[in-house]
């Protein structure tokens, strides 16, 4: 293994992260957290979807799949889902997910699954910031670069 | 689309022998469900060559390589090689199948063709079960354990077939020998038309097994087994280990007198011939012979069995669709309709399939298809510590509702 490709806390390690936010909760959220100025770390790309029920465990594989270092999963707080229970199925099936991903050694702690409300700005720009440094310690993803394709 | 690779797969098929007397398409199940597909029409387009350019046809994904067609055929013509290859043509052109679960599973088998990732792989190992790092006989789980984590809401309990294939080994005294290194055996990428991610796979596969001095390899999944058998040695020439099904290994170990079975209550069941098994690799008699050795267990035989059984609708998980549900439907009633107790799969997906056809509303009368499905290898194992039971139909409308008042 060539130094450049060591894993690990290398210095200026910057890991991509992508955030699926949905449409009513956590996206105005981050847009709350945008109009406030608040900062967090450029690592985090949003990815707006209707409700964190459309985010199919496949998404986040193939994210994974193609480098990503973390997924972050976000939606209304339970009982606030604008469809009534998507976010209840988004957690179904993001503990079927987690326990996959330890099983085929990826590990579940590189995806989170988190709620924050429209009035929440702060703590998305918080999480942002915590989730970055959790990623960061955990080193790139050990699938970089060996993505090939696919569907 | 490369014509010299189109060319090829044209001759291997032996798509010049076809006499178009459409036999495939009488057997055919999708044809039967679905007109606008014909295994007749995709020789006749494939002969059509240039102006036919078959890998943006629907036609080679609806296909569920059940090889109905493949054993009908009175001149050999070989359409589920042609299909595969076609898929392989059709995925270098940008064209994608439907995957079921979204394409997680096959997402999964990529990533474990291209990384190393320490996998736990093991975690089903209970107390009692006697398993070697290096021996004679190597058990090959297969995805067993992923299966179970992405249909965890369907208590299929998948790595019990694992389980129980160990505890039968014991019983005879053997320790098999189970590796955390082993991966995917690429089946479903393999029909998905990804040959490079099957190739990386079959390499490390072929290696874990290799490492482990093993003679033999014994499969509780028909698919494994088929992708070793048929697809792996077709790239790598004979392999110096023998590789058997657990029910051709039970047989085995029953004929050299190594396994008794003891009283149990009586059941009678229904064996569904899964197609990797039986049309694939022709073994029909084996789980048959081992079912008759148990005393207490009747075999009573689908109308529909050994060559002619029907499929279980989805395969490589793909195209899953209201033709699968119909598909499933009629063996589901079939199966009640014989009266057993239980219908006995070898397959594991094979049951991942059927239980979901009858999990929520059905299409016909829930009476008419609520009979248990059981795993071959579960099967003969309880028979063998002499606890069988009648597996309950899961009341699974109870147990949403159950659900919901939580």
């Amino acid at each position: 293994m060539t130094e450049a490709m060591a894993p690990a806390k290398e210095e200026g390690f910057q890991p991509s992260i992508l955030a699926f936010c949905c449409n009513w909760c956590s996206y105005a959220g981050a847009d709350l957290a945008g109009v406030s100025r608040l900062q967090y770390p450029v690592n985090v790309k949003v990815l707006r979807v209707m409700c964190s029920g459309r985010v199919d465990p496949y998404f986040v594989m193939r994210a994974l799949e193609l480098g990503a270092d973390g997924v972050l999963i976000t939606g209304c707080e339970i009982g606030d889902c604008h469809y009534i229970s998507g976010n209840v199925k988004a957690k179904e099936r993001f503990e079927r997910l987690s326990k996959l991903l330890d099983q085929i050694g990826i590990g579940s702690e590189r995806i989170r699954l988190e709620w924050i409300s429209a009035s929440d700005g702060i703590k998305f720009a918080e999480l942002m910031e915590e989730f970055t440094e959790h990623i960061t310690n955990l080193g790139p993803s050990p699938l970089k670069g060996s993505a090939t394709g696919g569907v | 689309m490369d014509k010299e690779n189109v060319k090829r797969l044209i001759s291997d098929m032996g798509a010049h022998d076809c006499v178009e007397c459409g036999k495939c398409t009488t057997v055919c199940p999708v044809t039967r469900f679905n007109p606008e597909f014909a295994p007749r029409l995709v020789v006749v387009k494939a002969l059509a060559g240039e102006d036919m350019d078959l890998s943006k046809d629907s036609d080679i994904w609806v296909c569920n390589t059940c090889e109905m067609c493949n054993n009908m055929c009175p001149y050999e013509v070989d359409y589920s090689g042609f299909i595969r290859g076609m898929r392989g043509e059709a995925r270098r052109e940008g064209h994608e199948p439907d995957c079921t679960q979204g394409g997680l599973l096959h997402a999964m088998m990529r990533i474990m063709a291209n990384s190393d990732l320490p996998q736990k792989r093991l975690d089903w190992i209970a107390d009692g079960l006697k398993v070697a790092e290096k021996g004679d006989v190597f058990l090959f789980v297969g995805c067993l354990p992923q299966m179970d984590a992405i249909f965890e809401d369907r208590n299929l309990n998948l790595v019990e077939t694992a389980r129980s294939a160990v505890r039968i080994m014991n019983h005879i005294g053997i320790e098999p020998v189970v590796s955390p290194k082993e991966k995917c055996c690429g089946h479903d990428l393999n029909w998905a038309g990804d040959e490079k991610n099957l190739i990386k796979l079959m390499n490390h596969n072929v290696q874990v097994i290799k490492d482990s001095g093993a003679k033999t390899v014994v499969f509780t999944c028909p698919e494994c087994l088929r992708t070793f058998d048929l697809d792996y040695q077709d790239f790598l020439g004979d392999f110096e280990f023998e590789m058997v099904h657990i029910s051709e290994f039970i047989a085995r170990a029953i004929e050299e007198g190594k396994l008794k079975f003891p009283e149990n209550i009586s059941i009678s069941t229904t064996f569904h011939d899964s197609c990797r098994l039986g049309r694939h690799l022709g073994l029909y008699d084996e789980p048959r012979r081992v079912l008759a050795e148990i005393p207490s267990v009747e075999l009573v035989e689908l109308e529909k069995n050994r060559e002619a059984a029907t499929c279980c609708g989805v395969s490589g998980f793909m195209s899953c669709n209201s033709i699968s549900k119909v598909m499933q439907m009629e063996k589901m009633q079939d199966a009640k309709r014989t009266g057993a107790d239980v219908l006995v799969t070898p397959c594991p997906k094979c049951r991942i399939h059927l239980d979901c056809s009858t999990r929520d509303e059905t299409p016909v009368d829930k009476g008419l298809v609520d009979i248990p499905i059981m795993d071959f290898t579960v099967l003969v194992d309880l028979a063998l510590r002499g606890e069988l039971q009648i597996p309950d139909v899961q009341d699974k409308e109870a147990e949403k509702e159950a659900e919901k008042t939580e």
